[in-house]
């Protein structure tokens, strides 16, 4: 219990007192994790959409793939864009290794199956409803993308936030990616992994409250704005 | 609007990596080992060099086995790390220039306050192990190929005690860094080979401590090598030779002993110039 009270109070102190190094960190892990969330939803987003809506020989297979790789194992993420980051592999000329955009192009990787596939579901229960509707416009497939997308948008940022959420929690990609270098490539997850090996439980569960904290405030904010949309435009 | 959105998109990533200032000055990236990075030891010291030449040093703290790795994959231009046998196949292999001391501590065995194995004060480290392997107590290995591992191993093979057989039983490999494999200690009670250094800044004690230590097998030495610029076109050759010459320096050696961690000197200075 003692771990418990001082995790609270190192949470309380790290937060009141402003800590410009936790704020740096905050910083770059919304950087970080946004900016991916906003990749994979240019490219999850219509990707789901379309395997929605089109019917296409092994349309089945990648409904099928995109549903399994919603739980790719960070570390597998990670170890595969280091490979392919490392100078010895085959993008190694860019020297993107243990930079913030090598921890984005992992995250990306990690979360596009998640909002392509949720997208999907969504997309595919809405053209269920409303193909008679649409069609009788003469809206076929790909005309129904765009309405269809717009029509389901309070629906989609679930899924952009359950994306939003993987790469915000996630420690294994963002660690072999980025190396958690001090003031380079240190989010919260890899600050937390940091000071449980030092042995400091308390710091390192104070930077988990804190965490969580993030998580809700986004969540929370997202939830009033779509809150405030649906009674706009209903 | 789907061009403002790419528009949106191309200056997130010009101006934002640029506006955490760091990319515009020069660096080196140093792949080096988690004790030296949890002893706290380069938030001490780089900082000074920085200060006297603008070149931030980006340090990697990971097993010295990995830190090996990735400097042969010209991923690193600084290698610093404790395994001299390793450290010289490095620069035999043409990965490195040249290897020069930087500084020594020693490792230490903890274990729980009750020493069930009764090895508190034994100074020979072979004895100690024999005792720890026929207790049957718990024993955590770092299991990572680290320096630290790589040293545990050759002490156990010293000792006559073939470990592999027993990993699962009183062997315990964690097969992660020196702090995780301290907190596996301290939530076991188990033995544990550690470096002083990560020793002394390790928060998580629990019911263990230091019960043998002054074996000069235990003695741990940390070298520094610059990769070699002729296998990897990229790498920062003279960024990185500044550093390697700065830390063998005299003021650097001297700023190494000056560092102590709750008031006990935590590296000893070894490089030969100073």
């Amino acid at each position: 219990m003692t771990d418990f009270s001082a995790a609270i109070g190192s949470a309380l102190s790290l937060v009141i007192g402003f800590d410009p190094v936790l704020v740096e960190i905050i910083g770059l892990s919304l950087y970080v994790s946004l900016t991916a969330v906003l990749f994979a939803a240019i490219i999850g987003l219509p990707l789901g959409a379309a395997v929605a809506l089109f019917s296409f020989p092994g349309r089945t297979v990648i409904t099928v793939l995109l549903n399994a790789l919603m739980g790719l194992p960070p570390v597998v993420v990670g170890l595969v864009v280091y490979l392919l980051l490392s100078r010895a592999g085959p993008f190694g000329v860019l020297g993107l290794l243990f930079s913030p955009t090598a921890m984005i192009i992992a995250q990306t990787v990690l979360i596009t199956p998640i909002i392509a596939a949720l997208t999907r579901q969504v997309i595919e229960d809405l053209w269920a409803e409303y193909e008679d509707l649409l069609r009788s416009f003469g809206a076929g497939p790909l005309r129904a993308l765009p309405t269809l997308i717009w029509d389901g948008r309070f629906s989609l940022v679930t899924a952009v936030l359950a994306g939003f959420g993987r790469a915000s929690a996630e420690v294994g990609a963002v660690m072999i990616v980025g190396g958690n270098i001090d003031h380079v490539t240190r989010v919260m997850t890899t600050a937390i992994a940091l000071e449980v090996s030092k042995g400091d439980l308390a710091l390192a569960l104070g930077l988990g409250i804190v965490l969580i904290l993030l998580s809700v405030g986004i969540n929370g904010a997202v939830f009033v704005v779509r809150r405030m949309a649906e009674q706009r435009y209903g | 609007m789907i061009r403002r959105i790419f528009l949106l998109l191309a200056l997130i990533l010009i101006a934002a990596p640029a506006s955490w200032a760091t990319d515009n000055a020069p660096f080196i990236t140093v792949a080096s080992t988690t004790s030296t990075k949890n002893s706290g030891l380069y938030d001490y010291l780089l900082p000074h060099f920085t200060s006297e030449t603008g070149i931030e040093v980006r340090v990697l703290a990971v097993g010295t086995g990995q830190a090996i790795r990735v400097a042969k994959s010209g991923d690193a231009d600084v290698l610093l790390v404790h395994h001299k046998k390793s450290e010289l196949a490095f620069v035999a292999g043409g990965y490195g220039v040249e290897r020069f001391d930087v500084m020594y501590n020693d490792f230490v065995i903890v274990g729980p306050k009750t020493d069930p194995a009764a090895i508190k004060g034994i100074t020979d480290v072979s004895v100690a192990l024999n005792q720890i392997a026929s207790s049957g107590t718990p024993f955590t290995s770092r299991g990572d190929d680290s320096g630290t591992h790589k040293k545990e191993l050759s002490l156990w093979a010293e000792a006559g005690i073939d470990v592999v057989s027993q990993s699962g039983a009183w062997y315990r490999e964690t097969g992660s860094g020196m702090g995780a494999t301290l907190n596996t200690a301290s939530g076991m009670n188990a033995y544990a080979l550690t470096d002083r250094s990560t020793w002394l800044k390790f928060a998580n004690k629990g019911d263990l401590a230091i019960l043998v230590e002054g074996d000069e097998r235990m003695f741990n030495p940390y070298g520094i090598i610059l990769v070699n610029p002729e296998r990897h076109a990229h790498i920062k050759a003279e960024l990185g030779q500044r550093f390697v010459d700065w830390i063998i320096s005299a003021p650097a050696q001297a700023l190494i002993n000056a560092y102590t961690i709750n008031g006990v000197q935590a590296f000893f200075a070894s490089a030969a110039a100073s």
